[in-house]
């Protein structure tokens, strides 16, 4: 009896180790495959252009250079498409989370009339497709004078964000009205109770909001492509863009200007991923 | 006595008022987000539809054309039922991998096994790299004589065509890329899905005598369904706003066999200047984009359990 039972344990024990094992190799198979890109963009980064036309090709580069990264820097002003993208996406984000929050609050917490037909007058501007408004957005920039300024990829992306309110509104639901009632017991105003309840407990929820909207604006290619012509004024995607216009096949760099653009965001996200998990499942929605 | 009613009748005064105020207080909180979506968003597609209307070249004054844009991009515009064919191509290509690739990851990641964070992490760098960066990236990766993947095909001893230059090979390897960023987006939303199966199911199922694969289909990927839909919706409409890849990609080419619908929405528009024909370009991609998602949702019930 006794015997059988611990047999029955023992496979067990086994079947999971097993099934444990299998499972492991299986995700070192399948991410290995996922991140080979970015290990050959890495490693040809630090290539010769000679050593890039090998064959059969090195999987680590036999004299790493920096020359790749070298050429970028000196060909292009990268400094300031750095700073024109920090420039955009800080302000972008920063004026979005101050909006989308003060309205998440309202839409969550406030009573005025109408309130659920507005509410559901800003979801629906997040099925319209950005082909429809792209158009019309650059005629009217054209005539202010917006065209060849940061202006249209900032105010736009401060005033507008249907996403970033949802999914504060969301997050506002999960949060106890308790605190909020005995505020207002004490008579404090709305806005206080925005300003000091709503607001410092809403951080996590306005941290994933930031960690998704910077990364969509450091990611955006469509907007600065649209609106921005003058290389002063370019984003680093544009950059590289530009870079691969002029040396089409000039692997080290174009997978220099690569890794460049790609560094900051991973940085971000390597230190705040867990907000950006948390982004997904809340709403089901990338940014 | 009386001070206390007089008290009464103050406090009631002031809530009578602060009510009255409180009433529309809440649109002073939504009036910054008001403004910018009526400005950035619906005076553009008011905008856009007028335009739709019109033949303009940005040069000279709009002329009002009535239906003709949208007649001539169905009747004589082949190049538009190419792109449309090609949008859907496209989208034909994704759907069976983006559907079941990240589900395999998810069901390996649902465990919990070690290592599962580091795991997790793997499939998520694509996402969060921009499609400059994984465009030339791939470009670089299809290369036909120094790419790696021919390189790798080789060690099967398969001659791989030259990806990117070929009419034929082109779509399906943009399309390839497009599932490989979406995998780790699509396994969270798998993730979640798997999360809200209840345990009993599974317990009651392994009673019943039901083994690992059996329940797995018979009570994991039914439960599922909802997120396999909105993957599928998300994935379709996806691909109807796709450019950045394109353009850093293949242009469109060889031969316009990946031009897709907002990359020829662009050409026209901002390469050819023709604001009217876009804009009804852009119309008839919303209008594309909502059918599609009605059918999805129709044909939903026949295969979604809720």
């Amino acid at each position: 009896m006794r015997a059988a039972r611990v047999d029955r344990v023992a496979s067990r024990r086994q079947q999971e180790l097993v099934a444990n094992t299998i499972t492991h190799i299986l995700l070192i198979v399948l991410g290995l495959a996922a991140l080979a890109p970015f290990w050959w963009m890495i490693s040809t980064s630090f290539k010769t252009e000679f050593e890039a036309f090998q064959l059969p090709p090195t999987w680590l580069p036999l004299e790493p250079t920096l020359e790749a990264y070298g050429d970028l820097f000196l060909d292009q002003p990268f400094g300031i498409f750095f700073y024109n993208s920090v420039k955009i996406a800080v302000l972008g984000v920063g004026g979005q989370l101050i909006t989308s929050s003060l309205a998440a609050f309202a839409f969550a917490r406030l009573d005025f009339p109408g309130k659920n037909v507005l509410f559901i007058i800003v979801l629906s501007t997040m099925m319209v497709p950005y082909a429809v408004t792209v158009i019309p957005l650059y005629i009217v920039m054209h005539r202010i004078g917006w065209v060849n300024t940061h202006l249209p990829l900032i105010v736009p992306a401060m005033l507008s964000s249907a996403y970033g309110t949802f999914l504060l509104r969301q997050f506002m639901f999960s949060l106890p009205v308790e605190l909020e009632d005995a505020a207002r017991i004490d008579g404090c105003s709305s806005f206080g109770i925005y300003r000091r309840i709503a607001l410092p407990l809403m951080k996590p929820a306005l941290a994933t909001l930031g960690v998704f909207s910077f990364m969509a604006s450091w990611n955006n290619f469509f907007g600065p492509f649209i609106f921005l012509d003058r290389k002063y004024l370019f984003t680093v995607q544009l950059g590289v863009a530009l870079v691969q216009r002029q040396w089409y096949t000039s692997w080290p760099r174009l997978m220099a200007g690569s890794v460049v653009v790609t560094l900051p965001v991973l940085l971000v996200f390597l230190l705040l991923q867990r907000y950006f998990v948390r982004g997904i499942s809340l709403t089901g929605i990338k940014g | 006595m009386a001070q206390s009613q007089t008290l009464t009748r103050l406090v009631a005064k002031t809530k009578a008022n602060n009510i009255r105020w409180h009433r529309y207080e809440g649109y002073l909180f939504v009036a910054p987000l008001i403004v910018g979506i009526i400005a950035f968003i619906f005076l553009p597609i008011a905008a856009s539809l007028y335009m739709s209307f019109n033949k303009w070249d940005m040069v000279s004054p709009p002329e009002l054309v009535g239906l003709k844009n949208y007649a001539r991009l169905v009747s004589r515009d082949r190049l538009f039922w190419k792109v449309l064919g090609n949008t859907f191509r496209y989208a034909g290509w994704i759907i069976v991998p983006s559907v079941i690739f990240p589900l395999i990851l998810a069901a390996l990641l649902d465990r919990p096994i070690r290592l599962r964070y580091l795991y997790r992490l793997a499939f998520f760098l694509p996402l969060v790299t921009s499609v400059v960066a994984v465009g030339l990236m791939f470009r670089w990766l299809y290369d036909g004589e120094f790419g790696l993947v021919n390189f790798v095909l080789s060690w099967v001893r398969i001659d791989g065509p030259n990806w990117l230059v070929d009419p034929f090979w082109a779509m399906p390897a943009v399309a390839m890329v497009t599932v490989w960023q979406g995998l780790g987006y699509n396994m969270v939303l798998y993730l979640a899905g798997l999360q809200g199966i209840p345990d009993h199911l599974h317990e009651a199922a392994t009673i019943d005598g039901a083994g690992p694969f059996s329940r797995f289909f018979r009570i994991t990927i039914p439960l599922l369904t909802p997120t396999m839909f909105f993957i599928l919706v998300m994935s379709v409409i996806g691909t109807f706003q796709t450019f950045g890849l394109i353009y850093v990609m293949t242009q469109g080419g060889p031969i316009n066999s990946t031009n897709v619908y907002i990359y020829y929405l662009w050409q026209m528009a901002f390469g050819s200047s023709k604001m009217g024909y876009a804009s009804a370009m852009a119309w008839i991609l919303a209008l594309v984009i909502f059918t599609i998602t009605m059918i999805q949702v129709r044909l939903a019930r026949l295969w979604v359990h809720y």
